[in-house]
């Protein structure tokens, strides 16, 4: 099927996300603005504007309920989903750039750039789920600076308290918020900067992009790598889906190289690749710049990818999708 | 805080106790008899002309360069007879000066009677104190050497590459997919590049000591030549030779050590030293060869290799550009005859390679010689080429040697540059002439083909209005290849720039014995031309292009497969000619016909650009076999094999029996194939189990994690939620207005 291309944004996407139920797809990008849609038509339900600066990161509540979002503005805010009120700010000394919800919806994790003479903070705000959701504590619940190199991705894990993040360096961390000690590390788990961190759906494993042209499975308790994703481009991101035995990678010479070297085609696609087997099984094309962010479904019926050319690319897999068994019969665990 | 003479004077100096060190440091002043040398052959004399000889040898010692003083010399006395004892001692002050003046002065004629002969004082000592006894020298035990060609047994007959990336050299088996691996591989293995020799024996590596040749199955080092910051190196042909070249002038400092193997103080100063490989021995050594008073801006590249070899390995000759040709013999090295060949204006000039033919008429020869003498043995051939000079015109002159007569000569006129290119058996010589026009502000080509086997050689000429850029003669074939263009942006090459390029393939007409265009490929982009070793084959690749990296896969004898043997169908001209496949590596840089011409690789060298390093291998058709895209990529080389030791007979036999054999390899391949799938298939189990084991217990730690946390096991309430969409679309297909009356 032809994909639905949505052209609400004038400026490179920074992030995507599905809703829990699929319904609703949320967009971010440069442009300050956060945009919704429907899924299955591409058809916009609305827009979220309030933003001063880049909009970097969003997540969605289980709920549907809430929506935060974090800008290069230094504002961390709450959006109520179904009517796209600001329901708090949040203000910080430098850029948010990431958040993330816990799996109980209770507490959001956001991630401040270090810049300016300030450190790279991770904040833990519990939020206030009472009333309209207007009233929230200024203060955050827990925050602490991770020594060494900053982080660039976080999100919370299964265990309350205990985070995982990804690092510039290419470190993946665990932390417990509460002390804000390193519980756990793997310092060699990239070569280069951590682009993007998903979990699984019970988040007991997580797959990481990285500029350093690999994505990689790694296991939730140990942090150990269970598997390496080995592409020729850096990566952006990378998605796990839901149901079917693959990961969605993409990404794309940077954009500042872009224009020096020869626009290749296939270079912008977003790949599929065989989680256990490490093997690629397709491609997708479409953009005409490098992927930014990849999203999947929560059914896994569909995906969508935003990229540097301004574009979010939602594909319906067809039918051939589902009964393709490139491999045979597998008794394969989600 | 750096001070001029390297002393600095900080307080904390001088609180510091330096005994200890200068203690360890010191220089024995008692042992210094290394700068002292020993003079004999110096007149006797009494005590009245002492002061005249003293100031005369002195004289003498600076004249040449070792400035002495008579308060230097030390007179040794014989007090019996009032006389000197015929030798002095001199010292110069330090040991390189001693060498110096050791080297300098020994022979030197001081009058008619006498004549200095200068040692080393250490030397005397050292042989004064040599045990007289005689040892018998100590036979080393014989060690077999590995075969260095123990590759060509492989029993499935599979070639070997090597390559280089980042710091590693991986030598690999190549074959069917499970026949590949990694035959070796070393870190570290060479400073600057590898290669192999022509026949594929020796695999070299460079140092900034010098090149180490390796080989045998376990990779053992065979030989060693020490040139430091070697650069380039060439083998001979049948490499029996290595010629190694050094942008610095080689030096030879006191301490090197000596021997046939090093270099010697006659050797400073030049760049190429051509080796021995069996003995490892130093031959000779040359400057590179510059052009006469020339602008140091205008100095064009040299010439590499700058020594050119006899297919015969019998001759090394080297253009001095302008004046002559150098032709050395070898083993030893010296200029035959004693003399250069003379040739005003020669700019460049080549050897005829010897065929297959020629050497097996050759090995034949050698066999019969004793018997009877006196056969004609073919002489080695080489051509050359002058420009243009005053009156006279450019001229391709074709020479045989060790005779040096001259076979044939050709003038040409308003010649700009002239390329000889010989075909790989011998038969013919085309000389790619670039003219210009009166004008002098176009370019275009001819060919001057000779027909080198023909008496007389005649020479046949292919006139073409466009530039040639590349030009190819099918190894073993009566067919050559050419790339030209006429492209405006030809000589100008920029960033994004590609240039348009046709393709023609030309090919001896037997009939009317000339050569006649076979096709033209029009508008393409190729550049490069890659026939496969066995002929027949080629490849047309865009080498060096940011935006084009496209291969073209052609047969030229595609449509005579049908065709039996002997059958002559008269068939179109050309029509033979098929494309294959094509295909596309991206930023490719190197392309390379393995040696049995079945497989063609391709590589994206790190030396070029950063794009996409890695290497690919395809067959003949164009299919990719395998692709590696690997960072720091930098050099792909096939091992070279040599010549078949089939006689013609058996390989016509074999060619009979083709079918009987590709039967057997059929099944081998069928048997590969479910081979190579089980296995793959066993690996996926693994991995699945590896996986659905480790899901099980992540499951058990979770559902533990929660009941702990008195949570509850959301997982087992997890209704599945379908939600229906319903889109409900109107589409008006028709709207009409009617009146209803």
């Amino acid at each position: 099927m032809r994909p639905i291309l949505l052209q609400g944004h004038e400026r490179s996407l920074t992030q995507i996300k599905f809703n829990s139920e699929g319904d609703l797809l949320f967009s971010c990008s440069k442009d300050h603005i956060i945009n919704v849609w429907f899924s299955h038509n591409g058809e916009r339900l609305g827009t979220y504007e309030g933003h001063n600066g880049t909009v970097w990161t969003i997540d969605i509540d289980s709920q549907s309920r809430f929506l935060v979002s974090g800008s290069a503005d230094n504002e961390l805010r709450l959006w109520n989903v179904s009517d796209g009120k600001c329901l708090y700010v949040w203000e910080f000394p430098t850029a948010v750039k990431r958040v993330a919800f816990s799996d109980d919806d209770e507490r959001v994790v956001c991630i401040t750039e270090q810049r300016m003479g300030h450190q790279c903070v991770i904040r833990v705000f519990k939020l206030n789920h009472d009333g309209d959701g207007t009233t929230q504590s200024l203060e955050p619940e827990h925050m602490f600076s991770p020594i060494g190199s900053k982080a660039t991705v976080c999100a919370f894990t299964y265990t309350p308290n205990l985070i995982i993040t990804g690092h510039e360096s290419g470190k993946i961390a665990l932390f417990d918020v509460v002390t804000g000690t390193e519980v756990l590390n793997n310092e060699r788990a990239h070569m280069d900067v951590v682009t993007d961190l998903q979990l699984s759906a019970d988040r007991s494993y997580f797959v990481t992009s990285s500029k350093d042209k690999t994505a990689r499975i790694h296991d939730t308790k140990t942090l150990r790598v269970l598997k390496t994703f080995t592409t020729e481009t850096p990566l952006n991101s990378a998605a796990l889906a839901p149901n079917k035995p693959y990961v969605l990678v993409g990404g794309g010479q940077e954009a500042m190289q872009v224009t020096t070297t020869s626009l290749r085609q296939g270079k912008f696609e977003t790949r599929f690749w065989h989680k256990v087997f490490e093997e690629e099984v397709g491609r997708v094309k479409g953009h005409f710049g490098p992927i930014n962010t990849i999203a999947v479904h929560p059914a896994g019926t569909s995906y969508a990818s935003g990229g540097e050319d301004g574009f979010v690319r939602v594909h319906h897999f067809e039918e051939s999708y589902f009964r393709a068994k490139p491999y045979g019969d597998l008794q394969l665990e989600d | 805080m750096a001070s001029l003479n390297g002393t600095s004077h900080n307080p904390i100096d001088d609180e510091l106790d330096f005994s200890e060190i200068e203690a360890k440091y010191r220089v024995d002043f008692d042992d210094g008899f290394d700068s002292i040398i020993v003079v004999d052959g110096v007149p006797v004399i009494d005590k009245s002309k002492l002061d005249k000889l003293l100031a005369k040898i002195s004289k003498e010692f600076s004249r040449r360069g070792a400035v002495i003083k008579p308060d230097d010399i030390f007179v040794p006395w014989d007090d019996n007879a009032g006389k000197t004892k015929g030798f002095i001692f001199v010292d110069l002050g330090n040991p390189d000066a001693a060498a110096f003046a050791a080297n300098a002065m020994n022979g030197h004629p001081f009058d008619a009677k006498h004549t200095f002969r200068i040692n080393r004082f250490t030397d005397i000592e050292h042989y004064a104190s040599i045990d007289e006894t005689y040892v018998d020298p100590t036979v080393e035990e014989y060690r077999p050497k590995e075969h260095l060609r123990a590759w060509l047994a492989d029993s499935q007959g599979r070639d070997q590459y090597v390559t280089y990336r980042g710091d590693d050299v991986e030598i690999h088996w190549h074959g069917k997919p499970s026949q590949c691996e990694v035959a070796y591989a070393k870190k570290n293995w060479t400073e600057l590049y590898a290669s192999w020799s022509p026949l594929g024996t020796y695999f070299a590596t460079l140092f900034r000591q010098g090149v180490r040749l390796w080989g045998g199955p376990s990779w053992e080092p065979q030989h060693r030549f020490a040139h430091p910051l070697v650069k380039l190196i060439d083998f001979s042909p049948c490499e029996n030779y290595l010629v190694t070249w050094s942008h610095d002038p080689i030096s030879v400092p006191a301490n090197l050590p000596q021997g046939p193997e090093f270099f010697s103080p006659e050797d400073e100063g030049n760049n190429i030293a051509v080796w021995d490989i069996k003995s490892g021995q130093l031959l000779r050594t040359f400057p590179t060869a510059t052009y006469e008073n020339e602008d140091p801006a205008m100095k064009k590249q040299m010439q590499w290799p700058a020594l050119k070899w006899s297919s015969d390995d019998k001759f090394v000759a080297r253009v001095t550009p302008g004046q002559h040709i150098s032709v050395y013999e070898l083993p030893t090295m010296g200029l035959h005859d004693k003399k250069s060949l003379k040739i005003e204006g020669v700019v460049d000039f080549e050897w005829c390679p010897h065929g297959e033919k020629d050497k097996e008429d050759a090995e034949k020869a050698a066999k019969t010689e004793k018997t009877e003498k006196g056969a004609k043995k073919r002489e080695n051939m080489l051509a050359y080429w002058t420009p243009e000079v005053a009156n006279q015109p450019a001229r391709v002159t074709l020479i045989s040697f060790p005779s040096r007569t001259v076979l044939r000569q050709k003038n040409l006129f308003n010649v700009t540059e002239c390329k000889l290119h010989w075909q790989n058996q011998g038969d013919f010589l085309c000389v790619k002439v670039d003219r210009h026009t009166k004008t002098k502000k176009s370019i275009f080509c001819n060919l001057e083909i000779f027909r080198v086997r023909e008496k007389d050689y005649p020479v046949e000429v292919v006139e073409l209005k466009d530039t040639v850029t590349d030009f190819s003669w099918e190894p073993k074939g009566e067919r050559f290849a050419i790339v030209s263009s006429n492209d405006p942006n030809l000589g100008n090459p920029g960033p994004g720039i590609t240039i348009k390029t046709d393709i023609g393939f030309y090919q001896l007409d037997r009939a009317k014995n000339d050569f006649k265009l076979l096709r033209t490929l029009t508008s393409r982009t190729s550049n490069t031309i890659r026939w496969s070793p066995r002929g027949r084959h080629v490849v047309l690749a865009t080498v060096g292009s940011s935006t084009k990296s496209e291969l073209e896969f052609w047969d030229l004898d595609f449509s005579t497969e049908e065709r039996r043997e002997g059958q002559n169908v008269k068939e179109e001209w050309g029509s033979g000619i098929q494309q294959l496949g094509s295909a596309d590596h991206y930023g490719v840089t190197d392309v390379e016909w393995d040696p049995s011409g079945r497989y063609l690789a391709t590589s994206a060298s790190a030396w070029r650009h950063t794009l996409e390093n890695g290497y690919a291998i395809w067959d003949f058709r164009g299919q990719e076999l395998e692709k590696h895209i690997l960072d720091r990529f930098k050099q792909f080389i096939w091992r070279p094999r040599p010549r078949s030791l089939l006689t013609k007979d058996q390989q016509r036999q074999i060619r009979k029996n083709l079918r009987e054999y590709s039967r057997a390899f059929d099944e081998e391949d069928a048997a590969e194939e479910s081979n190579v799938s089980a296995e793959l298939i066993a690996h996926r189990k693994r991995l699945l189990d590896e996986w659905n084991a480790w899901r099980a217990r992540c499951k058990r730690d979770i559902a533990e994690e929660k009941r702990s946390r008195g949570q509850k096991l959301n997982g087992e309430h997890h209704e599945e939620e379908k939600e229906e969409i319903e889109e409900w679309i109107d589409e008006v297909i028709e709207q009409i207005e009617e009146v209803v009356e």
